[in-house]
């Protein structure tokens, strides 16, 4: 075990892990962050989704030790100064863009991402945009409404 | 003016503010003092002997701390089927025990024959690793085909049973000779084979259990992925371990996604607890991925042949199918219900046929159980019926939506008992029809299959009008049914000193929005804020006993239960008004939240009745308890019967046979709406899973046993970008006659009509490019299963 140190949600922080502690592990078990979900082991389903350097990133296929001394956003570190919501968090909360909230962290991840590169997405490069992550309960309409919405543009479909 | 609380409003929902933060409190996301870890070790062959296991080695490994295997709880009970179907000729199913870890044989690729536990996860996966090289299993040959498997007695997944055959059940079988006269003499039959596709339910948490054990009381505590904790704990308790059922608490925290799923006990729940009390501390368990897709209870899985007899005219005189439904290797706890009381129930659809007869035949196989997946038998009926229905319309070369229109049951035709056995209260299936062809704007289809073939493409237009029976269930029918258990729900509303409420339900929410929900209709019939109602759900400590949810049953059963739990608190707050105002009870009503004499300005409100109950200075103590509580349970004097039109537009490529899902359209009637944001969200989830069913999903065995989709590389899950903006309206509302909120429930509406209206719309998009020897593709409706049958 080493001990692996880098910057999460603003905060510098350090945990022990070993060579093979993935990211994800390191942030849920390491650091007690538990709002990244681990919903599969085929770096698939995107409920991992990070920020790191700015980059949206699957914590579950990065080790923790190739991260040491980066920057990292987690669902945490989304919030706004204040505490309430941030504007991604908002409009999915706004747009019932989540059911039972476990693919949520992943989503607002990947959507605000996808919004910082395009800040004003087609519905066609959203979904696009959203393809590695996935939910089953919502079956994206509302997902797509929100980051649409956060982006700020009027949402055609109810 | 749309309503901004109470019932019928949006409410944003409370929960999401926690799941939007990273601050939800999902099973593996709670750190325990001393925790340790239990890996399983499953089995890598569909069919096998166990001759040996050498646990020696694991167990001295680092870190380990226990080994277990079947042999440690071969004298415990086993998993018990929660319903009793009986065979034809009045036999009963066949029950082969399902024990804790699978002792003598492993039945199924992922089949758990050996656990580990140790300090770290680590430890526990590399010491699993070890036990599974130190076992010795013989492989035998897998049963896999259903049919096969009921034509072969010499190979036996479970070496009792001596035909593979659970049971072999007729519904209704007093019908059967009728039947048979009425396909003897029909003017028209059409028949169709078709094959329901295995689904595996993937909620994206995978399930998750925790064992506590407190030696100082002898009490356990299981937290755990749960659809329903009573029924958990009722199973865990007294069926699995024999423990007495007070000295174990379950809890079901944030469940991320059930779809059936988590309805069921499983294997590992009772090990956690088992190994928790070994070794007095507590003792985690987290399925990987592969292993959800390997030892979750699947869906579907139905092979059938329908047939359809009729007049030249279309008009239906009879449905007669013969169902092949795939139990798996052991029995799940609703897996016998499934393909029978929730299938063949509904085959009558929402039309005025005479005369309906089912057989189902229910088979083991060496692949994992099979059980109630969102929609449960009703996906399965609705796929029968409405693609034989538009088999028949293209033979007879008649209208779809003529062909509905003629058979629908009429309003004025409820209550209707129909040829198997239900009876509906209430419902108004063209209404909801016209609503969808407007919506739909089927005028509008031709200029919309020009532009498209301008494109290229095959444009087709797919119907569905289908039925549910859900708000499961009314226990004195089920339990002639064959039921094991009752299945009312219950709720407590505990009026707080201060004049807050929390309310404690039976139901459990894993993505529904309960506690948004149940807190409107309170905070409606309290005339008090939503905000001062508090909905208490997944812990057995807490609340009532009650039965969980699944069969879209929470709100017209658990809410009902509610309801009549704050009439009660009314009708006692209208003791303690009459008492401090003076009054007669009968003068007190009840208005906006204050109770009131009526025709004066005499009136307390709901929180200084409320104080009086709880500081009972002046209150009526002789006649009166204090303090302001109510329970009430509710059983329900029948099923509801939501129904509804989807109209699916799809666009197929004739090149690559790839379908795209261009438009969708769901008219439902789901009776009464108690918040149309989330309504509308449960349309849009089941009509995605649907979709997913009709055009992505396949849960494929090869012919040994190996499941070659076990992961999201092989098994292929509707993404973003495989869906359409859905087209949801609810306005054609006949409201349940027999729960005083009128609610049918909609969780399942979207899975159970979308898989035949996709199909439907591809093959009328083939027939419209010319490809007429195309009657029917089996689901997932893939590229590859297009381009062979345009090309075949």
């Amino acid at each position: 075990m080493t001990k692996v140190s880098m910057t999460v949600n603003g905060k510098a922080v350090s945990a022990e892990a070993e060579g093979r502690t993935l990211l994800s592990a390191y942030l849920r078990e390491g650091l007690g962050l538990t709002g990244t979900h681990v919903g599969c082991d085929t770096s698939q389903c995107g409920a991992c989704v990070v920020h790191v350097d700015g980059k949206a990133v699957k914590s579950c296929t990065v080790f923790a030790m190739d991260v040491a001394g980066a920057s990292v956003t987690t669902i945490e570190g989304m919030a706004n100064p204040d505490g309430s919501l941030g504007v991604i968090q908002q409009a999915f909360q706004d747009h019932h863009g989540l059911q039972c909230g476990f693919c949520t962290p992943g989503m607002v991840m990947s959507s605000a991402a996808l919004l910082a590169a395009n800040p004003h997405p087609t519905e066609a490069e959203v979904r696009h945009g959203l393809e590695g992550n996935i939910c089953r309960c919502t079956g994206y309409h509302n997902i797509v409404k929100a980051v649409l919405a956060a982006s700020g543009q009027t949402v055609a479909a109810e | 003016m749309p309503k901004d609380h109470g019932i019928g409003a949006s409410s944003k929902r409370r929960e999401d503010v926690r799941f939007l933060t990273g601050k939800g409190v999902y099973t593996d996301d709670l750190a325990l003092h001393g925790q340790t870890y239990a890996v399983f070790v499953r089995s890598t062959v569909a069919h096998g002997r166990i001759k040996a296991i050498n646990t020696a080695n694991a167990a001295a490994m680092p870190g380990v701390l226990a080994v277990f295997t079947g042999e440690d709880f071969k004298d415990v009970g086993g998993n018990p089927a929660g319903w009793l179907i009986n065979s034809r000729d009045g036999t009963p199913m066949r029950e082969p025990k399902r024990p804790v870890l699978a002792h003598g044989k492993v039945r199924h690729v992922g089949d758990a024959y050996a656990a580990v536990v140790a300090e770290t996860y680590n430890q526990a996966k590399d010491a699993a690793q070890q036990l599974a090289d130190d076992t010795d299993i013989e492989e035998l040959p897998a049963i896999i085909d259903m049919k096969a498997a009921a034509a072969d007695a010499s190979n036996r997944v479970h070496d009792e049973i001596p035909d593979n055959l659970c049971f072999d059940w007729g519904w209704i079988e007093d019908n059967r000779a009728t039947v048979e006269e009425v396909f003897r003499t029909a003017p028209h039959v059409t028949t169709l084979e078709l094959v329901n596709n295995r689904l595996v339910p993937n909620a994206m948490e995978p399930r998750a259990s925790i064992g506590e054990y407190f030696p100082g009381t002898g009490d356990y505590k299981l937290t755990t992925t749960s659809q329903n904790p009573h029924l958990t704990r009722l199973l865990v308790a007294a069926f699995v371990m024999g423990i007495p059922e007070n000295k174990l608490t379950v809890v079901a925290p944030d469940v991320g996604g059930g779809f059936g799923s988590k309805i069921y006990h499983y294997g590992e729940e009772a090990l956690v607890l088992a190994a928790a009390k070994k070794l007095a501390r507590p003792v985690r368990w987290t399925a990987e991925r592969s292993e959800s897709f390997l030892s979750d209870a699947h869906g579907r899985d139905h092979v059938t042949k329908i047939e359809l007899a009729c007049e030249k005219d279309g008009t239906f005189l009879a449905f007669r199918t013969e169902t092949y439904a795939n139990v798996g290797a052991y029995l799940s706890n609703f897996s016998t219900a499934t393909p029978t009381f929730l299938h063949g129930t509904l085959m009558a659809g929402p039309y005025k046929v005479p005369n309906v007869y089912v057989n189902v035949k229910t088979v083991f196989t060496n692949t994992a159980p099979v059980d109630a997946y969102r929609g449960a038998g009703r996906p399965e009926a609705t796929f029968s019926l409405e693609r034989v229905i538009d088999k028949m319309c293209r033979e007879l070369g008649l209208d779809a939506f003529e062909v509905r229109r003629k058979n629908f049951l009429t309003p004025d035709q409820f209550p209707y008992t129909t040829p198997v056995g239900l009876v509906y209260d209430t419902g108004n299936y063209q209404a909801t029809l016209e609503k969808a062809i407007e919506m739909a704007d089927v005028a509008g289809f031709g200029a919309r299959v020009a532009a498209s073939k301008a494109r290229g493409k095959l444009r087709g237009l797919g119907l569905s009008t289908w039925i549910e029976a859900c708000g499961i269930a009314p226990s004195h029918l089920v339990g002639v049914l064959g039921s094991r258990v009752g299945l009312y729900d219950a709720a407590t509303v505990r009026v707080n000193a201060t004049g807050n409420i929390s309310v404690m339900v039976g139901a459990h929410s894993h993505g529904q929005g309960h506690e948004t929900v149940f807190a409107q209709i309170v905070a409606e019939k309290l005339g008090i804020p939503e905000s001062s109602v508090e909905i208490v759900h997944g812990d057995t400590s807490k609340i009532p006993f009650g039965m969980g949810s699944y069969g879209s049953r929470s709100l017209a059963v658990c809410g009902t239960a509610m309801t009549k739990a704050v009439d009660k608190i009314v009708a006692k707050g209208k003791k303690i008004a009459a008492h401090m105002l003076e009054a007669s009870e009968g003068d007190i009503t009840f208005e906006d939240g204050k109770f009131s004499v009526a025709g004066t300005d005499k009136a307390k409100t709901f929180g200084e009745i409320a104080f009086s109950a709880y500081v009972p200075h002046n209150y009526p103590l002789e006649t009166l308890e204090p303090g302001l509580e109510e329970t009430a349970f509710y059983d329900p004097a029948n099923f509801t019967y939501p129904a509804g039109a989807y109209l699916c537009e799809v666009e197929v490529d004739e090149g690559t046979g790839k379908v795209d899902v261009v438009a969708f359209h769901c008219a439902d009637d789901f009776g009464n709406v108690m918040n149309p944001m989330i309504v509308e969200g449960q349309v849009h989830g089941g009509v995605g899973q649907g979709i997913g069913q009709a055009l992505c999903e396949s849960t494929t065995y090869d012919e040994t046993g190996q499941l070659l989709t076990g992961s999201y590389m092989d098994y292929a899950m509707p993404r973003a970008d495989d869906v359409p903006f859905y087209n949801v309206d609810y306005s054609c509302q006949t409201p349940c006659t027999h729960n005083p909120l009128g609610v049918k429930g909609c969780g399942e509406a979207g899975a159970i009509g979308s898989p035949p209206a996709v199909v439907n719309a591809v093959i009328d998009a083939l027939h419209r490019g010319g490809h007429t020897h195309v009657t029917h593709i089996d689901m997932p409706v893939s590229p590859n299963r297009v381009w062979q049958a345009i090309n075949g």
